[in-house]
């Protein structure tokens, strides 16, 4: 391990994976203003066109290294569009779907596990020596086991449909180009028992912690917004892989609902603010100020009628009841919806698991081709829409990306402003523990920005306080 | 036919009269590394990537006749070396980004850097050239960032297929590829020629349309072991 040193952080081509914390403070020390800068990838929508179709899916999933499925998966479904293929064979689809929820238990597993916990289990403002997931490891070795096991099940799945378990190759346009020997099928079969155990054991950890401190659970960086997720077509429920568009207000009123998604620009504008690289994409009809929304587990907890598979529903039901079946604004309870999305993905892979389509020989389908064609997917993180224009000569001439993160780009600011006034007005200093808890605000998004951490429980995040004439205070970065 | 032998690395090898190094390597199962030769081709001897070194002087294993009692060296550390140089100057000339490229795993540029243990190519400055893809065709494209050069195309277009679809243009440096018309669509290449067919290609310049990714990773050519292997298992039998 090198010295400690301080991570410059400026707006550089790297994916995702970088932010910037600026606070402004007023003549009497207090939080003016508190914003987070995220360097984002525009650049991928720049250079991919030219790039000829059947690349897109391999090329775009270079954006990220913990959710690389989720792009492949939503490049895939446009290009199907494109390439006039509005069903694909039920082996591709279920090897895409086996491949996407071994990809949301293992991001979130990671996300629990190795990012959160040490937060959850030592405090927010425990010493930094202690937050990190080897401190996790003594302390309960038995969790950290699992933690490593469940996320290793993910990636294998992964690597049995991709080909790889970072970047492979498994979804092309209008299927997918394999599918799962008996033998792998076996080998899932063999475990997916323990994985259900423990994924129930991870959902009660994360359900108890929730309700032990339901307190600061309340009042941490919560506030009201509205939501928005994919939703099953034929019934609402939860479908991870596809469906509809549906935004609920704060209220849990609906904004829109049964949204086929290619037509997402009637209902979403992209607004741009000098400041940040990232877009401030809001609902069109309620205008900016309070058109934002916030996409992620919390968020498909809150829109969607009810999870099809039973475990998974019946925890979504325990949640659900503690706002009396509204909506639920708290982010920290965040990480309880996403071990209930982990309880899910294993049902569901199971399901899969055992339906022999997977064995199928009909990996491919064809059609007539067109011009543009929309995917979105529901990423560990969230709604991901992606979106191309193709010309004849199968080269790409527009692209257009809107990732989870950028759709928590105004919840993720608001939570830094929020967090920072609690936690930071009136300090000339910046302490560790109180820069933690605007890192905990922000990683209860699980933001892409973790992509970067570059040491476990860390990210590469920089605070900056000024004063009222715009003179630096202090500067404090988290990462060594 | 009269018959010689010679030896590679110490290795007697039988050949006969009028064979290059290279056949009598091959027949003997012998692999000397190669991009430009291809089976069923003319000889070009133009990468050098097979150089050996015969009788104290460096030849192009591809071209040279061998000669009756010549000591041929080939796997030695300088010449592995220099090959690999070579391999690795081709990935600065282009831009060879295999993890994005339908050719990785496919494609004999990687598959010889693997066997020549070329690990990043951060010796020399990468040309960086920027030339737009031509996918003008309907079912070919063709993305000569990533050629290499080594003719084969044009080989195959002239002595197989009986057209000249590709042919240089440039000299020295500037020397490249180029289609014999305005863009590929007006040339009179088919899906059907020779030159366009997987096998010619070595990397991913010449590119069949819709095909890509489609074979999984695990049963792509190099996936099952180095390049030249086929040919060393000749010799273990
Ligand atoms: S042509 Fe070969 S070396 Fe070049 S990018 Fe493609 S796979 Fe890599
Ligand atoms: S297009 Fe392919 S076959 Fe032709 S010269 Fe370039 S690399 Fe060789
Ligand atoms: S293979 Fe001999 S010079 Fe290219």
């Amino acid at each position: 391990m090198g010295e400690p040193r301080l991570i410059e952080i400026s707006p550089v081509t790297r994916v995702e994976g970088h932010g910037k914390v600026t606070i402004h403070l007023n003549g009497n020390n207090e939080v003016d203003e508190a914003r987070l800068h995220i360097v984002e990838f525009r650049g991928f929508e720049r250079f991919i066109r030219g790039r000829l179709l059947w690349e897109v899916p391999v090329i775009v999933q270079r954006l990220c290294g913990i959710c690389p499925v989720s792009h492949h998966l939503a490049a895939a479904k446009a290009m199907d569009v494109i390439i006039g293929v509005d069903e694909l064979p039920p082996t591709a689809e279920k090897m895409r779907r086996l491949m996407h929820y071994g990809q949301v238990m293992q991001s979130h597993v990671l996300h629990f596990f190795h990012l959160a916990a040490p937060d959850l289990l030592f405090g927010f403002g425990a010493p930094a020596e202690q937050r990190n997931i080897f401190e996790v490891l003594k302390e309960q070795p038995e969790l950290g086991r699992r933690a490593i096991l469940m996320r290793k099940f993910g990636q294998d799945i992964i690597e049995a449909t991709a080909g790889k378990k970072i970047h492979g190759t498994g979804a092309v346009p209008g299927g997918i180009n394999r599918n799962l020997p008996i033998e792998r099928r076996d080998a899932f079969l063999g475990v997916i028992d323990e994985m259900e155990e423990w994924a129930d054991a991870a959902l009660a950890l994360a359900r108890d912690y929730t309700l032990q401190h339901a307190m600061l659970v309340e009042g941490f960086a919560s506030f009201p917004s509205n939501y928005m997720s994919l939703v099953r077509k034929t019934d609402g429920a939860l479908d991870l892989y596809h469906g509809d568009l549906r935004a609920v207000t704060a209220a849990g009123m609906p904004i829109f609902d049964r949204l086929d998604y290619s037509r997402y620009h009637d209902v979403l504008v992209e607004d741009v603010r000098s400041w940040s690289y990232m877009k401030f994409p809001f609902i069109k009809d309620l205008g900016p100020a309070s058109g934002w929304y916030r996409v992620g587990p919390l968020a498909r907890m809150d829109t969607v009628d009810f999870i099809g598979t039973p475990k998974a529903n019946a925890a979504r039901n325990e949640l659900m009841a503690v706002t009396k079946g509204a909506p639920n604004n708290s982010i920290l309870v965040n990480h309880w919806a996403r071990m209930i999305e982990v309880l899910h993905c294993i049902e569901m892979i199971r399901d899969l698991l055992h339906d022999p389509d997977l064995q199928g020989t009909e990996l491919r389908a064809t059609g007539e081709r067109r011009e543009e064609g929309v995917g979105v997917i529901e990423a560990p993180r969230g709604n991901l829409i992606h979106h191309y224009c193709v010309d004849e000569r199968d080269q790409v001439t527009y692209c257009n990306l809107i990732v989870s993160t950028t759709h928590n780009n105004e919840g993720m600011n608001k939570a830094v402003k929020d967090v920072a006034v609690q936690h930071l007005s009136g300090q000339a200093q910046i302490t560790e523990g109180m820069l933690n808890h605007v890192e905990v605000a922000i990683r209860a998004y699980d933001p892409c920005l973790s992509c970067a951490t570059h040491a476990l429980g860390q990210m590469p995040l920089q605070v900056e306080l000024f004063d009222a004439a715009g003179g630096l205070l202090d500067r404090r970065s988290s990462a060594t | 036919m009269s018959g010689f032998t010679f030896t590679i690395d110490g290795t007697e090898i039988a050949a006969e009269d009028g064979q290059t190094i290279m056949e009598a390597a091959d027949a003997a199962g012998v692999y000397i590394p190669r991009l430009c030769d291809h089976e069923g081709l003319r000889h070009q001897g133009g990468c050098r990537v097979c150089t050996v070194k015969a009788g104290g002087r460096s030849v192009a294993a591809c071209t040279q006749p061998a000669a009756p009692g010549q000591t041929v060296e080939s796997e030695t550390p300088h010449i592995t070396k220099l090959r690999r140089d070579l391999v690795e100057m081709l990935f600065h000339e282009g831009n060879h980004l295999c993890p994005i490229c339908e050719a990785s795993g496919n494609c004999e540029l990687q598959a010889m850097a693997y066997r020549l243990n070329m690990t990043a190519p951060t010796k020399f400055p990468y040309l960086e050239p920027c030339r737009a893809v031509d996918a003008s065709h309907p079912d070919i494209a063709l993305d000569t960032n990533r050629c290499i050069s080594c003719g084969r195309c044009i080989r195959a277009s002239l002595d197989v297929d009986g057209k000249s679809v590709f042919g240089y243009v440039g000299r020295g440096i500037h020397r490249r590829v180029a289609v014999n018309g305005s863009d590929l669509a007006h040339t009179d290449a088919a899906i059907t020629d020779h030159a366009v067919s997987a096998d010619v290609c070595p990397v991913g310049c010449i590119i069949r349309k819709r095909t890509g990714f489609t074979t999984p990773i695990g049963e792509r050519e190099f996936d099952h072991g180095l390049i030249g292997r086929k040919i060393e298992e000749k010799r273990r039998g």
